[in-house]
């Protein structure tokens, strides 16, 4: 394991604390803790937004505090979900008595530990409402009740949610907006090589050198199925076709396109894929609005791309567009 | 708990492995380093109440070790502490009418029942078996009966965390919830062998 790294143990503290370092003007620590606040946090009088997940998804999720999106993000360690009691200081630390929507993604560890905190946070009487971001088509047609994955769609959640929270919308509106973006958007991810966690120091799985993995998480689990490397433009092809199957779009519909490296993609790769993205939805006459380009929901240092399609209507249009001021979403 | 510690450590790795073949590969991790801290908050104490014991671990737990097993785990050790409460030994039907709440507050927490290739299919079997057997449960056959509950984990179907995203592809793989639950059930039982072995 070649990483810069100091010790595998103190990975998330030492990215906290230089975190901060490089950004105190949007950051702070709150002390004794994993969680990143604005600033200049709590906020008076707005809905308070908290998200967060395991570490190595960077710059998910601290990238996203500040205004405009989220009041606090919790860091668990590597991959793995953040504590109850860490997402409790969280929702302490930011709410300002107007409540507070925790942005869940839809893994078994995420869930518990969120709806754990969710629990103690009304005992003490803060309003807290929660959403679970389940955008990975790739797990869809598996019968299982745990349902879809959350992964690079949850970005816009944040920023969606952000955006209606700063306008001074009350709790239950934030909470139907983040649930409408949740409705609306869909991802599927490929990776060719597998990550290793500091702590664990070896790689998370195997992968041949002319293989891929369909349908892979954030995390470096295994995808659904693996198949013979394809080219750019297939791969393309495959992952977004499972989403149009998906989303049943119609013609004239408008999306947001956001192809996000998981980490270990140059930049060069994510445009070549695209490139055949926007050519196929042209040709379904799906119009883009936007198109992001880059990494916002990695997984340390695989290699591979997720592709996330959000569809718009004005409402989240003008969410979409309203300022935001943060490390990894600038409006 | 030393001994649970101990084994755990000692597990780490292939824990780890079990849970880089179907899941996310941290399992190993988190659960060494929450024992670690189970350890450190007990030496700071004596208990003269088990049920503050087990209270205590589960707090540690639910706190340290993230993840899933962190709730699930820390809900176990917590549900079964309320049934201990004040008492400053047990006997193994209180045992297993403890572990019967373990087990209700795993299933809550998790939403998850037996067959779903998770702990709670060594965590059930193995508490009905207490609780069947009372006071001439014998232990090495409770732990060979966790062992095999263990194994049966391979067989089966992943529908719920992570390893459900791999479908079909989950069979052949030990559950590693049932793994680490095992250790702890096996720890467990090789404690009481050696009480056994004292009073004789």
């Amino acid at each position: 394991m070649k990483k810069l790294i100091n010790n595998p143990e103190q990975v998330v503290r030492d990215m906290i604390d230089g975190m901060v370092l490089a950004h105190p003007d949007k950051l702070k620590n709150l002390p004794g803790t994993n969680v990143m606040i604005r600033a200049h946090a709590p906020v008076q009088g707005k809905v308070a937004l908290v998200s967060g997940g395991g570490s190595g998804h960077e710059p998910s999720h601290a990238g996203y505090v500040g205004v405009g999106m989220l009041d606090a993000a919790v860091a668990g360690e590597v991959f793995t979900s953040p504590t109850p009691d860490q997402i409790l200081e969280a929702i302490k630390a930011v709410d300002t008595g107007n409540g507070v929507l925790l942005i869940i993604k839809n893994y078994s560890g995420d869930l518990m530990n969120f709806e754990m905190a969710a629990e103690l946070a009304e005992a003490e009487g803060i309003q807290v409402a929660k959403v679970v971001v389940n955008d990975d088509v790739a797990v869809e047609n598996s019968t299982y009740t745990t349902g879809r994955r959350g992964i690079a769609g949850t970005v816009f959640v944040h920023k969606i949610a952000g955006a209606l929270a700063e306008k001074g919308a009350s709790l239950e509106e934030v909470e139907q907006v983040a649930n409408k973006v949740i409705q609306h958007v869909r991802s599927m991810g490929v990776a060719f090589t597998p990550c290793t966690v500091p702590a664990a120091g070896k790689p998370s799985f195997e992968i041949g050198e002319t293989e891929m993995e369909i349908g892979i998480g954030i995390h470096g689990e295994p995808g659904t199925h693996r198949t013979a490397m394809a080219s750019a433009d297939e791969i393309a092809d495959i992952l977004l076709s499972r989403i149009l199957d998906d989303m049943k779009l119609s013609p004239g519909d408008q999306v947001a396109v956001m192809i996000n490296g998981l980490g270990g993609t140059p930049l060069m790769e994510l445009y070549i894929l695209n490139k055949k993205v926007s050519q196929i939805l042209k040709n379904k006459d799906i119009s883009v609005y936007n198109t992001y380009v880059g990494e916002y929901m990695t997984a340390i240092e695989m290699a591979g791309c997720s592709i996330t399609l959000l569809k718009l209507d004005d409402q989240l249009i003008e969410l979409l567009e309203a300022p935001a001021d943060t490390i990894a979403w600038k409006n | 708990m030393e001994l649970v510690n101990a084994q755990i450590d000692k597990q780490k790795e292939y824990l780890t492995q079990l849970d880089q073949a179907i899941g996310d590969g941290d399992h190993g991790i988190n659960m060494t380093r929450g024992f670690k801290e189970v350890i450190q908050k007990i030496h700071q104490t004596t208990y003269d109440d088990i049920g503050k014991l087990f209270q205590d671990v589960g707090m540690v737990l639910v706190s340290k070790v993230g993840g899933a097993s962190g709730p699930l785990y820390g809900t176990a050790f917590i549900k079964a502490g309320q049934v201990l409460k004040g008492k400053p030994e047990i006997t193994i039907n209180e045992l297993g009418q403890a572990f019967q709440e373990s087990v209700n507050g795993i299933k809550l927490r998790g939403k998850s029942q037996i067959g779903d290739k998770t702990m709670l299919d060594v965590w059930e079997p193995v508490t009905k078996y207490i609780q069947q057997n009372g006071n001439t449960l014998n232990i090495r056959e409770l732990i060979s009966y966790a062992r095999e509950q263990m194994e049966h984990t391979k067989e089966l179907e992943a529908k719920k965390g992570r390893a459900s995203f791999l479908g079909k592809r989950s069979i052949g793989h030990l559950d590693p919830g049932a793994v680490s639950s095992c250790i702890l059930f096996e720890t467990l039982c090789s404690i009481l062998l050696e009480e056994n072995l004292t009073k004789e």
